[in-house]
């Protein structure tokens, strides 16, 4: 098993009444409600949070991109990905991902992920989401109905900038260009791993498997209510005959671990009803734009996260339905253990992104749950797929005499201060 | 009523299939719908056939044939329009385009400027002012158009959701397909900001155009009949009380009356 420690990055600031005075957490929230001073605080205090996952023995650590949204203030995953290159050493840097249709042209994602998977010494995972509508059509602007072949053509162009040798002229639909080249390249060869996260669109399934890709379930909505979705793509898989190993898949879960189920409670329950209740407050006109679902998808009546029938079910939620229905697991390490492996059996995933920093939950119980985790429940779910053991296909490579992280830190043998300002080719220059 | 009336399929030089609907005798008149497609009852067209002899083409993405892949920008909805006129064999028709249709129909009268001599344009897209910004019907539910659409949205609501049975998830479904492929394929020339830029080539219109808008327009706010007229190098613009972005179903017996008028 691998886990990888997951931030959304959330505002936690958002006021008791949100649901009442705004329509929407994303697309249109009022820019007021963001206090760029406290940002200082959050965006250091969540870069912190994923270097201690490192520090604590996570396989990954993990960051995606939403634009105007006040549930993730990562409309640049790549710039905390830059950072934590920077100052880890071991884990997986899972950016999953870059909305590559966004990017003009898709080259500068070859280019900026080369970068990250060179700063991190191989260690980079490379998704590449379609992208919700609430950020491809009405952030930025993408018609609906072109976005998935506007995807199509940009996968095509960043896969081959990291694998032609030589510079090459693509003649796309939405890209032209005439020398494409791709400075750096990345360490891992042929490329960095390949993460497709989905919301719910069926051809996603078939694109995963026809080119071996790992299919990433981000739901909100917990594993009971994600297991059509996994079983769906399984299904695909098993009919297009290929292995139907677990590190294929990977899944989103929201996991709170105390010392009891009833400190659980005590400790996790508000931030979770803050993130349910207010973060995953989305108007639902912009959450299915005519020509974003194709028809087949709306005729498989596969429903995004974020419709209106499901805005319905959170705002209603308690405590005891989030953790009955799974949308949350939480508890002692025990209950916690049981249940992380009840989620994998069933939906027969070998990657869990974990979500530990749940809505506006401060940093000291963060801190607590994820330590609990990984001291205490990640160690017996490690070895859940003895069959597939070794199977690292869909897992980074990293450079072994990689620059590490600790070493240039401040006091690290490679520090920079240590450094005599002193060129030794002074005399013979002069 | 005099007017006869039948539905064809007929195909482009493209290849691509389209419905047609033909009715009355007369001149040759083109009616290109809008948004919301072509409804079953369209009373404006019963009007016009008094005196004309109609086509009203069914655009890709609102009739049973496919073929909106094929159409993925302006020009090619563009082509597509005059390709149709080549199909049907109407050499020199009247033009007449509603909302969406009247996008395209301005871009044809002025891409192929010498076939054209009366264009009418219905509450059209495809002009964007900053102060008079258009609502974004692509950010509204499906069932929340009527009120976006019509100056009366309980009789908006008969009319968009004629007979649809809310209850029953297969004929939601349909309706959901429906609208999806009629307002995605839109989309290519409408989505985000319905504007691609015809106001560069309006010069080449040498048509006398008439333009035409219901006076409670929310979608398309009403001043644009006066910044389509001004736009245009020969065009009047009429408002229609008491009708909003369906003035075609809504008062169509006044936009009848003021194309005749027109033409005449």
């Amino acid at each position: 098993m691998k886990f990888t420690w997951f931030n959304l990055c959330p505002w936690p600031h958002l006021p008791d009444n949100f649901r009442e005075e705004h329509r929407s957490v994303w697309v249109d929230i009022p820019s007021e409600l963001f206090d760029p001073e406290e940002g200082n605080r959050v965006y250091n205090t969540y870069l912190d949070q994923l270097e201690y996952a490192d520090a604590l023995g996570f396989d990954g650590i993990g960051v995606n991109e939403h634009h105007q949204n006040g549930y993730g203030l990562m409309p640049s995953p790549n710039l905390m990905a830059a950072s934590l290159a920077r100052r880890t050493s071991k884990a997986a840097i899972c950016v999953i991902g870059n909305s590559i249709a966004l990017y003009n042209p898709p080259i500068r994602v070859a280019e900026e992920f080369a970068m990250l998977d060179v700063i991190s010494g191989g260690r980079l995972v490379a998704g590449f989401p379609v992208g919700s509508p609430m950020d491809t059509n009405f952030c930025y602007g993408q018609v609906p109905a072109l976005l998935r072949d506007k995807y199509y053509e940009a996968h095509d162009l960043i896969m081959r900038a990291w694998q032609d040798p030589e510079p090459f002229a693509f003649d796309g639909k939405y890209n032209q260009l005439r020398y494409v080249n791709c400075w750096p390249r990345p360490i891992q060869k042929p490329h960095p791993p390949i993460y497709i996260p989905g919301g719910g669109s069926i051809e996603t399934w078939d694109w995963c498997a026809e080119n071996d890709y790992n299919y990433s379930y981000l739901s909100f909505s917990g594993y009971i209510a994600g297991k059509a979705m996994m079983d769906g793509y399984w299904e695909r898989l098993d009919a297009m005959g290929k292995d139907l190993s677990p590190y294929r898949g990977a899944f989103a879960q929201i996991i709170c671990v105390a010392d009891s189920d009833e400190e659980a409670e005590e400790l996790y329950a508000e931030h979770c009803l803050y993130f349910f209740n207010r973060c995953l407050h989305v108007a639902p006109q912009f959450s299915d734009p005519a020509g974003y679902r194709t028809v087949n998808t709306i005729k498989a009546g596969k429903l995004d996260q974020l419709r209106a029938e499901n805005q319905k079910i959170f705002q209603n939620l308690t405590w005891k339905d989030l953790v009955e229905k799974g949308f949350v697991i939480a508890g002692s390490p025990d209950t916690v253990r049981e249940r992380c492996e009840d989620m994998i059996r069933s939906l027969n995933v070998g990657h869990v992104f974990s979500l530990f920093h749940i809505g506006d939950m401060p940093d000291w119980k963060v801190r607590r749950s994820s330590k609990l985790f990984a001291e205490k429940v990640m160690p017996q779910l490690q070895d859940l797929w003895p069959d597939w053991k070794g199977d690292d296909r869909w897992w980074i490579k990293p450079y072994e005499d990689r620059v590490r992280g600790e070493a240039t830190m401040p006091g690290g043998e490679q520090d920079a201060r240590a450094h005599r300002i002193e060129d030794p080719n002074e005399e013979g220059v002069r | 009523m005099m007017s006869i009336l039948q539905t064809r399929t007929c195909t482009t030089r493209k290849g691509i299939a389209f419905e047609v609907r033909e009715q009355g005798e007369g001149p040759p008149l083109v009616f290109l719908h809008g948004l919301t497609g072509l409804l079953d009852e369209e009373p404006l067209i019963d009007a016009l056939a008094e005196n004309f002899h109609v086509y009203a083409p069914v655009w890709p993405g609102f009739g049973a044939e496919e073929g909106e892949l094929a159409i993925e920008d302006m020009l090619d909805f563009t082509l597509h329009g005059l390709d149709v006129l080549d199909a049907l064999e109407v050499d020199r028709p009247i033009l007449v385009g509603h909302s969406f249709g009247g996008m395209i129909a301005a871009e044809m009268a002025c891409l192929q400027n010498d076939r054209f001599d009366r264009v009418v344009l219905l509450s059209p897209f495809g002009l964007w002012i900053d102060a008079d910004p258009i609502a974004d019907a692509f950010a509204t539910l499906a069932f929340d158009l009527p009120p976006m659409f019509f100056a009366d949205p309980e009789a908006g609501q008969r009319v968009l959701a004629a007979g649809l049975d809310f209850s029953n998830n297969e004929a939601l479904t349909n309706f959901m397909v429906a609208n999806a492929r009629r307002m995605g394929t839109a989309g290519k020339v409408l989505f985000p900001v319905p504007n691609r830029r015809v106001s560069k080539r309006l010069y080449r219109m040498t048509a006398d155009a008439l333009v035409v808008w219901g006076a409670e327009d929310k979608l398309i706010p009403p001043v644009y009949g006066s910044h389509w007229e001004r736009a245009l190098p020969s065009a009047r613009s009429v408002e229609i009380p008491g009708a909003a972005h369906m003035l075609t179903c809504e008062r169509p017996a006044e936009v009848a009356e003021a194309i005749s008028k027109f033409l005449t």
